[in-house]
C-alpha cells in the first residue's frame, strides 16, 4: 500500500479503480499499408466495435433520457453502416493504399464538409456528427479506451488538471472520486465535485502507473491509498457505510416544506450544470434549480450551439421540471471557461476580462440567439433568465432593449413564446453597492458569492496558493451580503444566494436571519440546508 | 413504377433522426425507393444521401417505389412519410 496527500475539495469516501486520465491525441498518421485486405478487416472489426459502444450508449441513455433524446445514439451507429461512407473508407484503402485510420478520419472530413456547406443550421449541424462517428473509429483503431463515456465500470478519476470542457462530457454516474494535482478548491473541478456528491482531491503527485489499480479516496482527510491493505480497506469501507447511513436519514427530510421555525418559507433550489444532472434535482426533491449554468452548451461543442440545439435543452430541462422555476443563467464563457471557437484573444487578467455579459453584448448576435431560444423554451414551463457579471444599471437597459427586439421579432415570425421572471447575478462588489437602483430594474438577485469574494477580497480563485488567504466568511462579505437584500427587499425584488456559501451550512442561520428568500445549492446539500431551515428561527 | 408527392409537416425538415427512421423503413419494405427534392435524388436507403438533400419542411419531395410488391410498398411509404415527415 502507497499513500498520499491531497487536500481534499468535497468530502467522501470512495473506493474503486484508478482511470488515469490523458488528453488523448487525435492526430492521425498516413502511412502505406502493405496488406490492403487486412487493412480493410482492421476497420470493419473497429467500426463493429464502435457500433457496439453506441448500441450500449444508446439502451443506456434509452432509460435515463427517453428514447427520443437517445435516438441521436441509434442515429450515430446507422450513419456508421451507411453505404456511402463504407465504400469511401474501402476504396481509399484499395486504391491509396492507406491505413484505416487516414482513411476514417479523410472521409469524415469530406462528408462533414458537405452537410457544413448546407445553410439550414439544422443540416449543417450533422457535420459535427459525421466527425463524432469517425473520430470514435479512429480512437478504436488507436486502441485508445480514453473515451470516459463508454466506461464499463465507475472509476477513481486521476489526472493532472481536468478541463470543464473535458469534465462535461464525462459519464458522471461512472466517476467515483477527482483525484488532480493541479487546480484549486474553487476551480470548476472542485464545483463539479459538489454537484455530484463526490468526493475530490487536489494537490496529489499523481502517477500514470496508477492506471488500473484499486484504490480508496478519503475526502475527510485528504489522503489517496494506492493498493491499501485488508485492513485500511475494512475501515474505509465502514467509514463509507457510516456516510451512507447519514445520508439515509436526510431522505427523511424529502417531501417536507423548506420553512424556518417562525414560518417563513425558503425557496431551496438547486444548481446544475447540464441536462443530465435535472435528475439529481428530483432525486434531492429541491423546489425548482436556482442556478442552470448554460456555458455546458458551449463548452461540450466545437462551434457556436444553434438556436435549435439550446431551444431543446431548454425546453427539456423545463419540462422535467414541470412547473417548478427554472433560473438559467445566459452565458458565462471567458475567465477560465475557455472556448476554442469563440477565438478570445489571450488575457493577462481573465476574471477581470472580456466574458460573460461583456461578450453578450459586444456580439450581440450570440446573445440573440440564446435569448431566442430561451423565450421560445419558456412556453413549456417556468422559465426565469438571469443574466452574469453586471455592473451598472446602464448594462441592464442595455440587455432590455435587445430583450423587446428579441421578442419583437419572435411576435413578427409568429414563433410563440413564454414569459419570464428577469434577474441578475450579484457578483461584483459594484452590484452590491450599487443594489438599490439595480433593484428597481429587475424582478430577482442572485448572488453569486465565488466572484463576489475573488473580487472584493482581491484574491484569485484559480490560484491555488492564495487558499489560505481566502476567508470566505469575511466580514465584508456578508456587509455586502445584507446590503444586497435590504436594497432588494426595499424595491420589491427578492433575493438570493447560488454561490457555494449558499451551501456552507454553518452560514444557513446567518443567511436566514439577514432574510434570505432563496438559496441555490449543488443538489446534494438541498437536504441539509432543509433540515438547518426547518430548525431555525429566523426572527431572534 | 409508383410515385407520389409529399409535403414535408416536420419542423425541422428530414434530419438525422427522421432520416434514420426512413432509410430503415425503405430498406424493409422490399422495393428500391427514390426520393427526389429540389432537383436532387437519393437512394432511400442510403442514410447520408438522404441527409445530404436537405429537405426542410415545407418542402416537397417526389417519391418514387419500383420493385415487383410496389403496389404495397407505395403505400406502406405513404404512411410512413403521413406519420412520421
Amino acid at each position: 500500500m502507497e499513500t498520499y496527500n491531497g487536500k481534499s475539495i468535497f468530502q467522501g469516501i470512495a473506493i474503486g479503480k484508478i482511470l488515469f486520465y490523458e488528453k488523448h491525441q487525435t492526430e492521425v498518421k498516413r502511412y502505406k499499408v502493405d496488406d490492403k485486405e487486412a487493412e480493410i478487416k482492421r476497420f470493419e472489426n473497429a467500426k463493429e466495435v464502435a457500433i457496439a459502444q453506441l448500441r450500449k450508449l444508446y439502451e443506456k441513455a434509452c432509460k435515463e433520457v427517453g428514447e427520443v433524446n437517445a435516438a441521436v445514439f441509434d442515429v450515430h451507429a446507422m450513419m456508421l453502416e451507411d453505404g456511402d461512407y463504407n465504400d469511401s473508407i474501402r476504396n481509399m484503402i484499395e486504391q491509396q493504399e492507406v491505413n484505416a485510420e487516414y482513411a476514417v478520419a479523410v472521409t469524415g472530413d469530406n462528408f462533414s464538409n458537405m452537410f457544413a456547406e448546407m445553410e439550414d443550421e439544422y443540416f449543417s449541424a450533422r457535420a459535427a456528427d459525421i466527425k463524432d462517428i469517425s473520430d470514435r473509429v479512429v480512437s478504436v483503431l488507436c486502441g485508445g479506451n480514453g473515451r470516459v463515456n463508454d466506461l464499463e465500470e465507475p472509476v477513481i478519476l486521476v489526472a493532472d488538471d481536468l478541463a470543464p470542457s473535458e469534465t462535461v462530457q464525462m459519464d458522471k454516474e461512472k466517476l467515483l472520486a477527482f483525484v488532480t494535482e493541479q487546480g484549486s478548491t474553487n476551480s470548476h473541478t472542485a464545483i463539479l465535485a459538489r454537484t455530484m456528491n463526490i468526493p475530490a482531491l487536489i494537490g496529489v503527485s499523481i502517477q500514470k502507473e496508477w492506471n488500473g489499480k484499486m484504490a480508496v479516496v478519503d475526502g475527510f482527510t485528504g489522503t489517496m491509498y494506492i493498493e491499501p491493505t485488508p485492513a485500511v480497506l475494512d475501515e474505509m469501507t465502514e467509514k463509507q457505510k457510516k456516510l451512507l447511513e447519514e445520508r439515509e436519514l436526510l431522505q427523511e427530510l424529502k417531501g417536507k416544506e423548506d420553512i424556518t421555525k417562525d414560518g417563513r418559507k425558503i425557496k431551496l433550489y438547486a444548481n446544475i450544470g447540464n441536462v443530465s444532472d435535472v435528475a439529481g434535482v428530483l432525486k434531492n426533491d429541491a423546489a425548482g434549480i436556482g442556478l442552470f449554468r448554460s456555458e455546458f452548451l458551449y463548452l461540450e461543442k466545437d462551434h457556436f450551439p444553434t438556436e435549435e440545439e439550446q431551444f431543446f435543452a431548454y425546453k427539456t430541462v423545463a419540462e422535467r421540471m414541470a412547473g417548478k422555476k427554472v433560473i438559467i443563467r445566459t452565458l458565462d464563457i471567458g475567465a477560465d471557461k475557455q472556448v476554442d471557437y469563440f477565438n478570445l484573444d489571450k488575457e493577462e487578467n481573465p476574471a477581470m476580462g472580456y466574458r460573460a455579459i461583456r461578450i453578450c453584448l459586444t456580439q450581440t448576435d450570440i446573445f440573440k440567439t440564446q435569448l431566442r431560444a430561451l423565450f421560445r423554451a419558456a412556453k413549456y414551463g417556468n422559465i426565469s433568465i438571469m443574466y452574469p457579471m453586471i455592473i451598472s444599471v446602464s448594462e441592464v437597459r442595455r440587455i432590455k432593449e435587445i430583450v423587446a427586439e428579441v421578442k419583437e421579432e419572435l411576435t413578427k415570425a409568429e414563433i410563440p413564446f413564454g414569459e419570464v421572471e428577469q434577474g441578475i447575478m450579484i457578483e461584483t462588489p459594484a452590484a452590491a453597492v450599487m443594489s438599490d437602483e439595480l433593484a428597481k430594474e429587475v424582478d430577482f438577485f442572485s448572488i453569486g458569492t465565488n466572484d463576489l469574494t475573488q473580487y472584493t477580497l482581491a484574491i484569485d480563485r484559480q490560484n491555488a496558493k492564495l487558499d489560505d488567504f481566502y476567508d470566505s466568511h469575511h466580514p465584508a462579505i456578508l456587509r455586502l451580503i445584507q446590503t444586497v437584500i435590504d436594497n432588494g427587499h426595499a424595491n420589491n425584488c427578492w433575493v438570493g444566494i447560488c454561490g457555494e456559501l449558499g451551501a456552507d451550512t454553518t452560514l444557513t442561520e446567518t443567511f436566514l436571519k439577514m432574510g434570505i428568500d432563496e438559496l441555490s445549492v449543488s443538489p446534494g446539500f438541498v437536504l441539509p440546508i432543509r433540515k438547518i431551515i426547518r430548525q431555525t428561527d429566523s426572527t431572534n | 413504377m409508383k410515385t407520389f408527392n409529399y409535403k414535408i409537416k416536420e419542423e425541422v425538415g428530414i434530419h438525422a433522426r427522421p432520416a434514420g427512421l426512413l432509410t430503415r423503413e425503405a430498406k424493409a419494405c422490399g422495393a428500391k425507393v427514390t426520393i427526389s427534392c429540389n432537383g436532387k435524388s437519393a437512394d432511400a436507403t442510403k442514410l447520408m444521401a438522404v441527409m445530404s438533400l436537405g429537405v426542410k419542411c415545407f418542402d416537397e419531395v417526389t417519391v418514387t417505389v419500383e420493385g415487383e410488391n410496389e403496389e404495397e410498398a407505395v403505400t406502406q411509404m405513404e404512411k410512413f412519410f403521413q406519420k412520421n415527415l
